[in-house]
């Protein structure tokens, strides 16, 4: 389903590409948690994959399509195969919980109809049946998380990305959405998270797919957060807080990877 | 989408004010300047055609060196034999004579105050010859001018073509201050649209994530500038109806009424060419903005 084969991705401004050389296959119906610290590249892996940005070297292929060969005309269509949830929720502050899932249906041309039907059936299936009508402000970070799964999946992509979808959550909480993501998971969608909640990887058991500066330093089927396994690479000390930037205390743009949270790329 | 669009321009209001105002006065000049240049043209058709070269000849009261009284009919027939032979003859198109009596009803007809103070006899007989080349006056001129009977020989275009110069220069002047506004209509619509990008910037993410298409992503956009363009035209063409109807129909007209001028009808047929250039231009500068600041 998303193939990378020796891709390299250097953003203009700086020297350390942030992929380097990464080669990765998920397969058509998979979970896979993608681990690391901030400025480990997973968001770069993501957008690589919504062709956000191209890559600077290497093959990129998502839904059996070669993205250095796809015309920009053509990306809104892989779009539409691609469901995506981040950290911040980004919901539409004025438009209730209905109108933001429909919106994703609205801005690619669906009928009223059709539109009418699919909506309060995925509300349904996040959990959110009866708050149609709620402002997101109304509801709480859970339930807002929830309503931008419904909105990434609405359209019933193949692929569901999620950028630290529990970044801003509670333990509880968190694991309600990585459960809701697992559901989703079930019914065919082919989901990459990327995280760096040890708890969560710890208890789902899925692969796990470890990046540290750029590479891919770890590939685990039923992993944990901190690897059982031989690694790749000698890793430091992995037994602190929380195990976010245990991989790599190199200073990143200047800044500690230590502090957590930013989803930076 | 339609109310997106209604969102999108009042959330911006006061650059969509600015947009209006601007491409108003802008397209207010390329209308007063297509408009002038038509005038001129009406007008170069009308006299130029009508009549090029008066010969006017000599009446009992001329003081002209080569008059001696009133032209005889002898002195006629030599110049009607002239200008009917080579070698005037190929430069000739057509030839009228217009006896005192007809300048007298043409001079009535232009200004019946001023015509009662002369009698028909007072007025000139002359022949009005219509040239191949205009701009062989020259030849005409030398061959009569000073012959018997004559009294001047007058290029009617002469006596237009200072007129034509103001409304030439003023034509230019309304263009030039045109092509300045347009600029600045251009530079603003694409800043109004980055700051509408700007300040959608999460709804336009979003549909961005979810395959929106970029016409579905820019049209509204375009839409947007596109409607603040047609607003400023239609003020446009309401004020140069306006400056028409009441400044040359109304005013212009009864005052110099000599000339053909302008009418709303060609006002009319001028304002949908300021609606095609205002939608062009807006659209040409909303795609730049788009294309730099609404990538898909």
């Amino acid at each position: 389903m998303i193939r990378f084969d020796d891709v390299t991705k250097t953003y203009d401004r700086t020297a350390r590409p942030a992929l380097d050389g990464v080669d990765l296959e998920v397969s058509r119906g998979e979970f896979v948690f993608l681990v690391g610290a901030s400025g480990s590249g997973k968001s770069t892996f993501l957008r690589l994959v919504l062709k956000e940005e191209d890559a600077t070297s290497g093959a990129v292929q998502v839904a059996g399509k070669d993205l250095r060969r796809l015309s920009s005309w053509k990306v809104p269509h892989l779009r539409r195969q691609i469901g995506v949830v981040f950290q911040d929720f980004r919901l539409l502050p004025g438009k209730t919980v209905f109108q933001n899932v429909a919106f994703a249906l609205q801005v690619i041309g669906r009928s009223r109809g059709s539109i009418a039907a699919a909506v309060p059936e995925v509300l349904e299936l996040v959990g959110l049946e009866g708050k149609g009508d709620r402002l997101p402000h109304e509801l709480s970070g859970g339930e807002q998380q929830r309503v931008a799964i419904a909105r990434a999946i609405v359209n019933s992509p193949a692929i569901l990305l999620a950028d630290e979808p529990t970044g801003n959550l509670d333990p509880t909480t968190s694991l309600g959405i990585t459960r809701l993501l697992e559901r989703i998971n079930g019914r065919g969608t082919t989901v990459v998270m990327a995280t760096h909640d040890d708890d969560i990887v710890d208890s789902m058991r899925k692969r796990v797919v470890e990046l540290v500066d750029g590479h891919v330093v770890r590939d685990e089927h039923q992993g944990g957060y901190v690897t059982g396994a031989i690694p790749v690479v000698p890793a430091p000390d992995l037994s602190v807080d929380h195990g976010g930037a245990t991989a790599v205390d190199v200073p990143v743009d200047g800044r500690p990877v230590a502090e957590q949270g930013g989803g930076g790329r | 989408m339609l109310s997106e669009i209604g969102i999108g321009l009042r959330r911006n209001l006061a650059m969509t004010i600015s947009v209006v105002l601007v491409t108003f006065v802008s397209l207010t000049f390329v209308g007063a300047g297509a408009l002038m240049q038509q005038q001129v043209s009406t007008m170069k058709g009308d006299w130029y055609d009508r009549v090029q070269v008066a010969i006017f000849l000599c009446t009992q009261d001329s003081l002209s060196a080569s008059c001696s009284g009133a032209a005889t009919d002898a002195d006629k027939a030599a110049i009607e034999q002239a200008l009917a032979s080579p070698p005037l003859s190929q430069y000739v198109s057509e030839v009228e004579f217009e006896t005192s009596d007809e300048a007298y009803a043409q001079f009535q007809q232009q200004d019946a105050e001023l015509s009662a103070s002369v009698t028909p006899d007072q007025l000139p007989e002359s022949f009005r010859v219509g040239l191949e080349d205009p701009e062989r006056f020259g030849v005409i001129s030398e061959s009569f001018q000073g012959s018997p009977g004559v009294e001047q020989v007058v290029d009617q275009r002469e006596v237009l073509e200072p007129f034509f110069a103001v409304l030439n220069a003023a034509t230019a002047g309304s263009l030039a201050l045109a092509g300045v506004m347009l600029v600045a209509a251009v530079l603003l619509i694409g800043t109004t649209i980055r700051l509408a990008a700007f300040n959608r910037r999460r709804e336009t993410g979003i549909m961005r994530l979810v395959g929106a298409s970029s016409t579905f992503l820019q049209l509204p956009f375009l839409l947007e500038g596109v409607i603040a363009v047609c607003l400023g035209a239609g003020m446009a063409g309401a004020v140069l109806l306006l400056a028409v109807d009441r400044g040359v129909t109304g005013w212009l007209a009864e005052q110099v009424p000599a000339f053909d001028y302008i009418t709303t009808t060609d006002v009319w047929a001028t304002i949908p060419w300021l609606f095609v250039g205002g939608i062009v231009l807006a659209s040409v500068a909303s795609l730049v903005s788009l294309s730099r600041y609404l990538k898909v």
